[in-house]
């Protein structure tokens, strides 16, 4: 007994010590976990670069159940982490509840947004990279049917999938683009089978390009798009290397940059909407060494003039989330 | 009657089962180099050690035993409750539903109302299967497990659409109005300036599942019902002989069982989010298929399994927040609890019920005073105590 409370009063001592460090940044993963290939893994690898780049350490935490977001995020602000980062929307509310209770702290999260003091968001325009990725789907396609396979049926992912239809119709006003999700349940991010399965249903509607913004499910997509020798667009990170030459290019969205800025930034982070687009950097088209071939010269100029205009402001995609139509789409 | 002792069935045995899952879980974590018994010590004193930890294990136990009754109740009528998930789910809507659109002065009504919104709304998710199982023999374990996945895509296609507020991003319903929220253990336990269960979700709806078990124990073992649920688990031709009607039995048991599932959204949704989140019942209904298992289907034992799986829970939380051990070892680690005491429940049962066994035998050939009878295997068919069932 004596032996079992001098450990607990070690264990205690131990996170006494932890919560008195000086102040490092700690990361909140999303229930899919740091190594879900696409949206938690771009927040793992910007805190990574940050790492490597300064020799500091981070704290960090996977959720496993809903309760944990608060518990989470009050564990780290206790401690003295500051940034506390969370990536992924489901922790908004939450947030907004627990921020006023620490307002030393500065609270960072991505893909909503808190209305706090002391918390930065930072949300994506997933549209318009879906919109200039939709064009490309467009140009490269000979049949006019274009494809979108989706996730978790959730308003992000139809951001993503009325983005796109609108960047094909405005290359194109009479294609095609078929939309398919892959469930109703989280299962549908990490579902390759489902994935492959849904593309050929795809391609034998004629599609013969499949966009897909499903998270693990995607790998599925671009595998079996590349067996039967149709092009496919990967999304959050650069996937064109998985099949060289046969991925026409991905969306990326720049999760990694989000995280790694707010870490940089430290404990004097500025605060307030950060919105990461077009203009920014924030979202775009991947071209490297893989897909250089097939994108034309003519399909660049037409890319590269639309993102000037997003850029500007003289081209407007119509965002999902404003109010929850689409002008190209129908859900 | 039973081949050991009482005490050995329901403690010796689970004791055991978690002795074995733990000493293999302990090899786990020394295999990737992490050390056993700090690990354990994070977890018991997470989980453990505090009213903090208490109130988030509380939190868990009150969903597990929640869904743990349902299968237990379901189980006495040798019906495979496996929809627990997907009732529950269907709770959540009913809560929400009424707790969105009528007015409700104070939360004890609000109580009262999530109460019967979702018993109702679970019992009714619970009652196609039942039907099915009844009139047209379709196994209840298929039919619930469908059901499953058909109220994961309703509950889908209300929160992303009309369900959910204009122009927000998360998956879930608009927050229910302040008169509604429950008082949480701090708001119930803390005086002047102790404050105790900080920033934990568990509630008063703890409460409601201690009832809860109370019910079903009286239920099942003190009512005309409960006797013939139980007379039709143990033999349905010999329940039908008696005038017992296997249809209504079926159907009644399903109905009571939906309920309870659905019950536990009072804890999920009323008590801890205040609001209906897309996938909020995240696997507790087949964690209560562990908790009846475990719990040998007696309201007690899932009580008890309850707070085991919601101590692992937390203390799993803490583990992953406090050490390098990825929260994968931590599902590891869970996984083997319930395969030990669920699934491999009689790999540890029956040696212990032999050397039980073996003792009787022993005792019954070997009168007081000294003999030379050796108290071999064969005097096992001989012996009277030969169980029942």
């Amino acid at each position: 007994m004596t032996q079992l409370s001098t450990l607990l009063g070690a264990t205690a001592a131990l996170a006494l010590a932890a919560g008195a460090a000086v102040a490092s940044p700690a990361v909140i993963f999303d229930l899919g976990g740091k190594f879900d290939r696409s949206f938690n893994e771009s927040a793992f690898n910007g805190a990574e670069r940050w790492r490597e780049e300064t020799g500091q350490s981070y704290a960090e935490f996977e959720l496993t159940a809903e309760p944990q977001r608060e518990q989470a995020i009050r564990r780290f602000a206790e401690q003295g982490h500051d940034p506390v980062i969370m990536v992924g929307f489901m922790s908004a509310t939450p947030l907004e509840q627990i921020a006023p209770d620490y307002p030393e702290t500065t609270f960072v999260i991505v893909d909503a947004v808190v209305d706090q003091p002391n918390v930065r968001s930072v949300v994506f325009n997933e549209h318009e990279g879906s919109y200039l990725v939709g064009m490309l789907a467009a140009m490269a396609s000979e049949t006019g049917t274009v494809g979108f396979v989706g996730g978790m049926d959730i308003p992000l992912i139809r951001k993503f999938a009325c983005g796109y239809a609108q960047g094909v119709k405005a290359v194109n006003p009479d294609a095609t683009v078929l939309v398919n999700f892959t469930g109703t349940t989280p299962a549908a991010w990490n579902d390759p089978a489902r994935g492959s399965e849904l593309t050929l249903a795809q391609i034998s509607q004629g599609a013969d390009v499949v966009y897909a913004a499903a998270g693990g499910t995607g790998v599925g997509v671009l595998q079996t798009a590349a067996d039967r020798g149709i092009l496919s667009i990967g999304v959050d990170s650069n996937q064109n290397y998985l099949h060289p030459g046969q991925v026409l290019t991905s969306m990326i969205k720049r999760v990694d940059n989000a995280v790694y800025e707010a870490m940089a930034g430290g404990e004097g982070l500025e605060t307030g909407v950060q919105v990461m687009g077009v203009a920014n950097d924030g979202v775009g088209w991947a071209l490297d060494e893989h897909n250089e071939a097939l994108i034309t010269e003519e399909m660049r100029a037409a890319v590269t003039e639309a993102e000037e205009k997003i850029a500007s402001g003289e081209l407007q995609v119509h965002d999902y989330m404003t109010d929850e139509t689409c002008p190209a789409l129908t859900f | 009657m039973d081949r050991m002792p009482r005490w050995a069935d329901v403690l010796l045995v689970p004791a055991l089962s978690l002795l074995l899952a733990g000493a293999i879980s302990a090899l786990v974590i020394l295999a990737i180099g992490e050390n056993p018994w700090q690990a354990l010590t994070i977890m018991v004193t997470g989980a453990l050690g505090s009213t903090y930890g208490w109130g988030y294990t509380l939190y868990y136990a009150t969903n597990f035993i929640f869904t743990g009754l349902a299968v237990a109740l379901a189980i006495h009528a040798r019906l495979f409750n496996i929809g627990a998930e997907g009732q529950a789910a269907i709770g959540g809507l009913g809560v929400a539903l009424a707790m969105l659109h009528l007015p409700w002065p104070h939360w004890s009504l609000a109580l009262l109302g999530a109460m019967v919104a979702s018993a109702l709304f679970g019992a009714a998710w619970a009652l196609i299967p039942a039907i099915l199982q009844a009139k047209r023999g379709s196994h209840i374990v298929i039919t619930t497990i469908m059901f499953n996945f058909i109220a994961a895509a309703l509950l889908n296609y209300l929160l992303v659409g009309p369900l959910k507020p204009p122009g927000t991003m998360e998956t879930a319903t608009a927050r229910f109005p302040p008169e509604t929220h429950l008082p949480d253990f701090r708001q119930m336990f803390s005086w002047g300036d102790t404050v105790l269960f900080r920033g934990t979700p568990a509630n008063i709806t703890f409460f409601v599942a201690l009832l809860a078990c109370v019910a079903v124990w009286f239920l099942v073992w003190r009512t005309r019902l409960g006797y013939e649920i139980r007379a039709f688990g143990l033999s349905e031709p010999a329940a039908r002989y008696a005038g017992i009607g296997a249809t209504r039995i079926i159907t009644v048991t399903m109905l009571l069982s939906g309920a309870l599932a659905g019950l536990m959204a009072i804890n999920n949704t009323l008590g801890e989010a205040e609001r209906l989140i897309l996938n909020a019942v995240e696997g507790a209904g087949f964690i209560g298929i562990a908790v009846a298992l475990m719990g040998r289907a007696h309201p007690l034992g899932v009580f008890l399994a309850a707070i085991l799986f919601g101590a692992l829970y937390q203390g799993g939380a803490e583990l992953a927040l406090w050490t390098s051990i990825p929260r994968e070892m931590v599902v590891v680690i869970q996984a083997l609890v319930i395969l030990f005491t669920g699934a491999l429940d009689n790999m540890v049962r029956m040696p212990v019920e032999r050397l039980f066994a073996r003792r009787r035998a022993r005792a019954a050939l070997s009168p007081p005073g000294p003999t030379l009878h050796p108290p071999g295997r064969a005097a096992a068919p001989s012996d009277p105590g030969k169980p029942a069932e």
